[in-house]
């Protein structure tokens, strides 16, 4: 028997994902003809964007090539569009007078760039952005043009400006509301995203409708209704799509907003299908791939016969792909009457998190800045998980636990790297197709868990539920870094063994891939050699910039100066040559830190060293792997409550252990009481005074994980205090990773573990003794600067240099 | 028409080595690396990180330079910007007589 006869118009995403369902389920079901308007095969639409930006070619897009519908047996009339179907004969007509039978058609048109009906939108220069050939209009405009205007301020619309952008275009986004992407984000985190494009270099022109397009036979600009012009060589419709579905309706099949189907994508006419965006479904026509590719699903298996669930909607979420901008947006935007919002800004980091609740389930979520949690949320979302039990926290704080079990059901779009926007399609694939094996190999090859870190374990997850028996838990021991297979203990016991004194021996004698190593294993190095030889000298050059400066970088390139104020406490004098030296520098910030002390930021490093001089006081370290600060309290000189002096004692403690390196930054803070005023609890080392004593809490952190601290000891002497403090770092420099906080490290080895070394009489006096040598090689940095100028020229100078032509 | 010139910049033999200068001619913000293999490599001093950034302060391994605020890996012979990152920093070229060093703008 002959088979029946599928065709399908438009070889797009979404048409062509559901041929490859129907293939999978049964090969030999259809006789397959494909005809596509575009010259090109299937490709990757979405990824346009980053064509258009730069970053892959078009060869890089393609989904499914040439050969893939030849070993499928599938005829491809490419190039080739559908003028007509006549569904009383079953027969498709092409612009080429190809005519075609068919037993079953599919609709997979997809939508067309909506085109603002104004005066002069006939002028040459104007385009949409939605396939290869608008791509390659604008490479093309911004070889020997100017000013590209977008109209249109959503998705579509930045990520056309961003590339035009990255092209050399001045770009600038007309849209029509007074904030962007006002369907996907509320009005703070649209004015955040304005502010980032700005400074990437993208004009806004808000609230302007377009009502004219000026030039003769091509565009030179624009009029809006205010009356206001801009000039323009280019400009890109992005105000929206509309359904391809002419055809359709001209064949006689229903329509609305697009071709209408029902829950298993069939028309009203028997044997004629409409998939993806030329589909309305339940009066909603999508435009994103994530709900395109589950109708696809269902459209295979209703065709070749297999029992399937309806289609009944779905909601998706939205990331912007535009370089630095981490975005995420799912759900209901605002909220009514009856939501209650959770909501967190932090505008020093610029992140902004928005969850909307009603009836204790999350409908909706705005994030901005930090994406990590969108893949829980979106859970959340989708699978109306009750949150009354969860702590609000909990919601905005990927909890471990949870998150742990999922990772075979989650689907392969589901975002896994938020900060990246990987998902887990993408590292399945990089896993079998590069043979991965570790966690830092999957970042290598698609950039997962290189920012912000928090997907990490997710991927590790991943990776042992891909690689299943063949995943070896050892191989994630994890090495220093890329130049080495050596892990931290290993190194360190090399370098003990062969009395290795130097970075460079290190790397040599053990091997190291990269003769100069890399910004991870040179710090970690400099570090593990200082901590092994108390007289070691440190390699400056080793240092990431702001060790090696004594400075805070800042993003602009400028530095922040933050001197000493030992326990928090100051004087007159101090605080006059502070405010002098920021009059006289014209310093653009001054601000109290959250360590109990005065920073001054935007500081040219040409004047550093004078900055230095004038002020007089050594450095805080504010930049540091070592000890921070050492908060206090005002405590027993004058607070009625104060059982102990804690300002005697935070004052000590920093004079005592500043300028110590330690496998990451140390904090420190003294209360005298248990109000804890000092917020001795989330410290490296807290100590409460008590009447008659103090209790030292250790591995306390207020920063990414949030952890309170555990008591270690109640002591009565401030002597005691200083002995267990001193013996608890030096144990926690001897055995800590480089980078890793005594919260870590602490759950790392156990507490008990560290109290029976710190209990061990010998081992404690060891430690402490090694401590204090240690302490002994530190100068003052800022000092040292200002008086050898070898060190001034060669860190602190920028050099002059006059144009003479030769 | 462009005009190339060649501009003294700096002593050889004053340059330390695997640490970046920063350098400004006119409207140009130039990076100077002196590597461990004595080689001199002149880059615009900007990440290209889309947030910028300088590049004079970065950790200097062989003939790469870690940008000092985001941490790409960048070539210092081509500029190019190491996988998986992506983006490429202009590159100026460099001779050097009798101990001096020159670029060229
Ligand atoms: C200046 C200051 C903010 C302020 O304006 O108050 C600050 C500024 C920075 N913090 Fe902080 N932190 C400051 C107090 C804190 C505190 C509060 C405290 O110390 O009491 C915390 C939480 C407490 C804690 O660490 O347990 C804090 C947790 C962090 C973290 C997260 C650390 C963690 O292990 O979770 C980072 C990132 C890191 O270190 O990797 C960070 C990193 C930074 C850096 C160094 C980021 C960087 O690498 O450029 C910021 C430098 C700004 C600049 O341009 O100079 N900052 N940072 C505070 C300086 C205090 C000081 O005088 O030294
Ligand atoms: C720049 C850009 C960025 C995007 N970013 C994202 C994103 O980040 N995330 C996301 O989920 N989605 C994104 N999208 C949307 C996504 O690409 C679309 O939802 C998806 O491609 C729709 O698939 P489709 O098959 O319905 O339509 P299409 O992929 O458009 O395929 C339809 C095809 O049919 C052809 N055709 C039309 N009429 C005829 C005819 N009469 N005869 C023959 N052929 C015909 C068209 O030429 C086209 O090739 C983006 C889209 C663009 C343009
Ligand atoms: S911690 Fe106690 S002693 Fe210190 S300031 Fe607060 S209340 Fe006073
Ligand atoms: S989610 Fe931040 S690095 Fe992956």
């Amino acid at each position: 028997m002959a088979k029946e006869k599928l065709v399908m118009i438009g070889n797009g995403m979404a048409g062509v994902r559901a041929i490859e369902e129907i293939i999978k389920i049964d090969p030999n079901r259809y006789d397959i003809t494909i005809f596509g308007k575009e010259p090109h095969p299937n490709y990757n639409r979405i990824q346009l964007s980053t064509v258009l930006q730069g970053d892959t070619t078009v060869e890089d897009i393609i989904l499914n090539d040439w050969k893939w519908y030849e070993d499928n047996r599938i005829k491809l009339f490419t190039g080739e569009a559908i003028v007509e179907v006549d569904t009383k004969n079953k027969i498709v007509v092409s612009n080429n007078a190809r005519q075609v039978s068919y037993d079953k058609l599919i609709f997979a048109t997809g939508s067309s760039p909506f085109i603002v009906p104004v005066e002069g939108v006939d002028k040459q220069g104007i385009t949409g952005f939605r396939d290869i050939n608008d791509c390659e209009t604008m490479i093309k405009y911004a070889e020997d043009h100017q000013n590209a205007v977008v109209i249109g301020g959503g998705l579509l619309g930045l990520e056309a400006a961003k590339g035009l952008k990255n092209l050399g275009m001045k770009v600038s986004v007309v849209h029509l509301m007074s904030h962007l992407m006002e369907r996907q984000l509320d009005a703070t985190a649209a004015e955040m995203l304005k502010q980032e494009l700005q400074q990437q270099g993208i004009n806004f022109l808000m609230e302007k409708q377009t009502v004219e397009i000026l030039g003769d036979d091509h565009v030179t600009g624009l009029r809006f209704k205010d009356g206001s012009e801009t000039e323009a060589d280019l400009i890109v419709m992005a105000v929206g799509i509309v359904p391809n579905k002419e055809l359709a309706s001209n064949a006689s099949i229903p329509v609305n907003r697009g071709i209408v189907v029902n829950d298993y994508m069939e028309t009203e006419i028997e044997g004629i299908y409409a998939i993806g965006e030329c589909a309305e479904h339940r009066g909603i026509a999508y435009g994103l791939v994530a709900p395109l590719y589950e109708q696809a699903k269902v459209l295979a298996k209703r065709m070749v016969g297999v029992e399937t669930e309806p289609y009944e909607g779905s909601i998706s979420g939205t990331q912007l792909k535009v370089a630095g901008i981490d975005l995420y947006s799912a759900g209901e935007i605002e909220g009514d009457g009856a939501t209650k919002a959770i909501r967190v800004h932090n505008e020093f980091e610029n992140v902004y998190k928005k969850v909307l609740i009603r009836d204790n389930k999350v409908v909706g979520s705005v994030l901005y800045g930090e994406t990590a949690e969108s893949t829980r949320l979106f859970r959340m979302l989708t699978q109306q998980e009750d949150v009354s039990q969860m702590t609000s926290l909990s919601i905005l704080q990927p909890a471990g636990e949870a998150e742990e079990s999922d990772v075979a059901s989650m689907p392969d779009d589901e975002l896994v790297c938020g900060c990246n926007g990987v998902t887990k399609g993408t590292i399945v694939e990089a896993i079998h197709a590069q043979n991965l094996t570790t966690v830092s190999e999957v970042g290598g090859c698609t950039n997962a868990g290189r920012s912000c870190g928090r997907c990490k374990p997710m991927i590790s997850q991943i990776l042992e539920h891909t690689l299943g028996d063949s995943f070896d838990g050892a191989a994630q021991k994890e090495a220093v870094c890329g130049c080495t297979t050596l892990s931290r203990d290993e190194v360190v016991a090399e370098i003990k063994e062969k009395g290795l004194t130097n970075i460079r021996e290190v790397m040599n004698v053990l091997g190291w891939k990269n003769e100069e190593g890399c910004s991870k294993c040179r710090p970690a190095l400099n570090y593990y050699l200082g901590m092994i030889y108390a007289d070691y000298k440190d390699e400056r050059e080793s240092r990431l910039v702001n060790e090696k400066m004594h400075a805070n970088i800042q993003k602009d390139g400028t530095y922040s100066v933050i001197p000493r104020m030992y326990g928090g406490v100051t004087s007159a004098e101090d605080l006059k040559k502070l405010a002098d030296v920021a009059t006289k520098y014209n310093v653009p910030l001054v601000k109290l830190t959250g360590g109990q002390r005065i920073g001054l930021y935007g500081i040219k490093k040409e004047d550093l060293t004078s900055i230095w001089e004038e002020l007089d006081m050594p450095s805080g370290y504010a930049y540091g792997k070592t000890l921070r600060t050492v908060k206090t309290c005002v405590g027993q000189r004058f607070c009625r409550y104060g059982t102990q002096d804690s300002m005697g004692l935070g004052m000590e403690l920093e004079k005592k252990f500043e300028r110590l390196d330690t496998p990451h930054k140390f904090k420190m803070g003294v209360s005298a009481c248990p109000r804890n005023c000092a917020e001795s609890g989330i410290k490296d080392i807290g100590i409460v005074g008590i009447d008659g004593g103090w209790e030292i809490y250790v591995a306390g952190n207020g920063g990414t994980d949030l952890r309170a601290g555990d008591l270690l000891y109640t002591v009565k002497t401030k002597e005691e205090v200083i002995e267990v403090s001193s013996a608890f770092l030096q144990y926690y420099r001897e055995t800590g990773n480089y980078l890793e906080r005594t919260s870590k490290w602490v759950e790392r080895l156990g507490l008990d573990h560290i109290k029976k070394v710190l209990e061990d009489k010998v081992a404690c006096q060891g430690l402490i003794e090694r401590l204090n040598k240690t302490l002994e090689r530190y100068n003052e940095p800022w000092k040292e600067a200002i008086e050898n100028d070898e060190i001034k020229d060669k860190y602190y100078s920028r050099y002059q240099a006059d144009l003479v032509t030769n | 028409m462009k005009t190339v010139s060649k501009v003294g910049v700096a002593h050889y033999s004053a340059l330390p080595i695997r640490s970046g200068i920063a350098i400004q001619i006119k409207n140009d913000a130039i990076a100077l690396f002196k590597v461990t293999s004595g080689e001199v490599f002149a880059l615009e001093d900007r990440s290209p990180h889309p947030k910028g950034g300088v590049l004079s302060e970065g950790l200097v391994s062989g003939k790469f330079v870690y940008c000092p605020v985001y941490d790409w890996k960048i070539s210092l012979e081509d500029g190019q910007v190491q996988a998986p990152d992506q983006g490429q920093v202009k590159t100026y070229e460099v001779s050097v007589e009798n101990d001096k060093v020159y670029i060229t703008i």
